[in-house]
């Protein structure tokens, strides 16, 4: 069965078709030293507002030092359907690990 | 007056601490029960808040400020000579003992109160921390100081929140004006002196609120503005609550808070 | 990182075929039968299944269907418990409490946005729960009476979820399995605090044990209850556990809550409201009485003691916040146009 995308009607915009707040994505550093994670998605109003709920939603248990905050819509993923193309050929490139050469035994500390 | 002279054994026989007036334990609680009045009437809001996400920063605020009401009870429970838990200085007093400011126990009618009220009281509640750091008194100090993170931060969440419903939409425009307009003559208490902490303040424990008025005003007023909203120029103020004589509601407050502690006395839970 | 929130709503038709976010595409038949021999193959070498992955639309829908059902459970189960916030006997208990509902808040929200990662937004969620069209766990239909309830739900409840939940950390949907991880990580805290409870209330006075016993004897058959119904009568099962949606069948996950929960009955001293309950030595496990079936499908359908209750508080919250949340975007609105302008 195919249908055209138009078909599908649109998720509905909630009660009196009024906006409803955006989702957000949430990073957080859980401490310096280490990177900020994506910890979970949220919906907020603006991105002050995502900070603040992010704060409440993932950092309860004291899990972070530092908040990112971005848009869903923002973010551009890569298509799964394309994943061959994009990662496969780098699959055989063994000779960008350390183990592709052969060294002596003898050899300390390479 | 010294302050430290007043933990004598309460001659009053009611549960209540009441060391008398003046005492370091009645200025506390003009302090502490604001936290457990406000953070109770934040309780009954879990589960029913404007969205998820509102509904666990709520939450959060009361459980702060829950966690401010146990370090000044406890405090409290350490200076009386009688045996007594955080627990008894809570939920075994009258409705007269109780300090609270009236602002704290005015209803969540709405959202737009919920936050007004938060908002009125923050403001009040930073800058009261922000000198009761200085106090001598090392443990009211120690709790103000770890106070003030808290309470720097409900006041962004709150005053945040009037600028959203302030310049939002017409109807919470007007929702959140009409809050202003009712909870406005309760501010002014924020800042009555009772004798109790005009003798804190001799003592060098104690702030003297009605030294922070002007900024409160002034602060107050300018958010307000911001959020396109009109400052009231009401001149009548309500107070009674830090001699212990509530509005209508504290009843209602207290036989919720208390029901358990009433209809089971004596026992550990 | 995982970029797996990024579907934009109207991307995700209903038809299984349409290749996401690249437009339309047909697919031979021979072609999605290839596609579904992927997907299952992935699935079974314990692969995860990220959103914009192919997969069947059954497995989208029955996603859809569990999580939001387990999301909604979650913020319906604040409200018998949020009963008792405001008359918790101590402080130490009521910060509990409060702090034991907040994460339940916090759950359903990492569920929400598991489910949300399947094309479907929360508000639409929230309509399917508010008419009645989705389900919750028909547990929270039951009235918390007394302040032991909260021990009960706590012990009993969460016990049988926390059953229920540990194996979905490994289930086949990514943004599931992560969302559990952390409900799992978080809610260990929640069965000991109600377990706590009993334990004072059964160590107290006897007019306190006999409210432990009267919260035990209200809430034991509606958590057994809780773990869904028999085998026999389970529609999803099979599927389910090819999709690691599921590890045990429902019959399984009830005797293990029973087997350990008896001990911990004996050692609080009261007494579980089961005649029929014994130990079967040869097999290695309980016997029990017979589960009134009857009671839990008229509390499915809509006729529990507090149907209604949870249902109109649960609409009542959405439909006053309203104007909160529509104040919310417009204020953003706003500001937003100020910047461009500014900018400009």
């Amino acid at each position: 069965m195919t249908k055209d995308i138009n078909q599908t009607p649109p998720p509905s915009e909630g009660a009196g078709g009024k906006k409803n707040w955006p989702l957000w994505e949430i990073f957080v550093r859980s401490k310096n030293g280490l990177e900020h994670r994506h910890f979970g998605s949220l919906h907020a109003a603006d991105a002050k507002m995502a900070i603040e709920n992010a704060r409440d939603v993932y950092t309860r248990r004291n899990e972070g030092v530092s908040i990112w905050v971005v848009e869903s819509k923002h973010i551009t993923a890569s298509n799964p359907e394309e994943s061959g193309e994009l990662f496969e050929p780098a699959a055989d490139k063994v000779y960008r690990h350390p183990t592709f050469y052969e060294l002596p035994d003898e050899l300390k500390h390479m | 007056m010294s302050l430290n002279t007043q933990r004598n054994i309460s001659t009053n026989p009611t549960p209540p601490p009441s060391e008398g007036a003046g005492g370091r334990t009645q200025y506390i609680l003009e302090i502490a029960d604001n936290s457990l009045i406000l953070g109770q009437r934040l309780g009954e809001l879990c589960g029913h808040g404007p969205s998820l996400e509102t509904d666990i920063a709520l939450t959060n605020m009361s459980l702060d400020l829950f966690g401010q009401v146990r370090s000044y009870y406890q405090y409290i429970a350490q200076l009386s000579e009688e045996e007594k838990t955080e627990d008894d200085i809570a939920f075994l007093r009258l409705e007269r003992d109780y300090k609270n400011v009236l602002l704290v126990e005015q209803p969540n009618t709405d959202f737009g109160y919920v936050i007004t009220r938060q908002y009125f009281f923050d403001v009040f509640h930073l800058m009261l921390m922000q000198q009761l750091q200085y106090s001598k008194d090392e443990t009211l100090s120690a709790i103000a100081k770890k106070g003030i993170k808290e309470v720097s931060y409900h006041k962004r969440f709150s005053g945040d929140w009037v600028k959203r419903l302030g310049d939002g939409t017409e109807e919470s425009h007007e929702r959140v004006q009409k809050a202003v307009n009712d909870l406005w003559p309760y501010t002014n208490e924020l800042f009555e002196m009772t004798e109790t902490a005009k003798a804190a303040v001799e003592a060098g424990i104690g702030v003297e609120a009605s030294q922070l008025k002007e900024a409160y005003y002034k602060e107050v007023s300018e958010l307000l503005r911001e959020a396109t909203l009109e400052v009231p120029e009401s001149k009548y103020f309500h107070k009674g609550g830090k001699h212990g004589v509530h509005t209508e509601h504290m009843g209602y407050i207290l036989s919720d808070m208390q029901f358990m502690q009433r209809t089971y006395p004596g026992m550990k839970w | 990182m995982t970029k797996h929130k990024l579907k934009t709503k109207n991307k995700f038709p209903k038809a299984p075929l349409l290749g996401r976010g690249v437009g339309v595409r047909i697919m031979s038949e021979k072609e999605i039968k290839n596609l579904q021999q992927i997907f299952e193959a992935k699935i079974a070498r314990d692969e995860k299944i990220e959103p914009k992955d192919w997969m069947p639309e059954k497995y989208r829908q029955t996603h859809i269907r569990q999580i939001s059902q387990h999301a909604h459970s979650e913020i319906v189960g604040m409200l018998p418990e949020g009963n008792w916030i405001t008359r918790a006997p101590s402080l130490r208990r009521k910060v509990a409490l409060l702090a034991k509902i907040q994460d339940e808040a916090g759950h359903g929200l990492y569920l929400y946005s598991a489910c949300e990662t399947l094309g479907v937004s929360r508000d639409e969620l929230y309509e399917q729960l508010h008419t009645g069209k989705a389900k919750y766990s028909s547990i929270f239909n039951y009235p918390t009476l007394t302040w032991a309830d909260m021990g009960a739900i706590g012990w009993l409840v969460d016990g049988a979820a926390i059953i229920n939940q540990v194996p979905l950390c490994n289930t086949s949907f990514g943004p599931y399995a992560r969302a559990m991880v952390r409900v799992c990580k978080e809610e260990s805290f929640h069965q000991r605090q109600g377990y706590e409870i009993m334990l004072t209330l059964c160590n107290g006075t006897p007019e306190q044990k006999e409210m432990a016993q009267d919260a035990l004897n209200r809430w034991w058959w509606p958590s057994l209850m809780m773990l869904g119904p028999t085998d026999d009568e389970s529609v999803h099962t099979a599927q389910s556990m090819k999709w690691k949606l599921k590890r045990k069948t429902n019959d399984e996950l009830r005797q293990q809550f029973i087997d350990q929960t008896v001990p911990q009955a004996d050692i609080l001293g009261i007494t579980i409201p089961d005649a029929d309950l014994k130990w079967n030595e040869a097999e290695g496990k309980y016997d029990f009485g017979t589960i009134n079936w009857d009671e839990f499908w008229q509390v499915v359908k809509g006729h529990g003691p507090c149907n209604k209750e949870r249902m109109s508080a649960r609409v009542n919250a959405w439909n006053n916040g309203e104007w909160v949340r529509d104040a919310a975007m417009a204020y953003a609105e706003k500001q937003e146009a100020k910047k461009v302008e500014k900018a400009s």
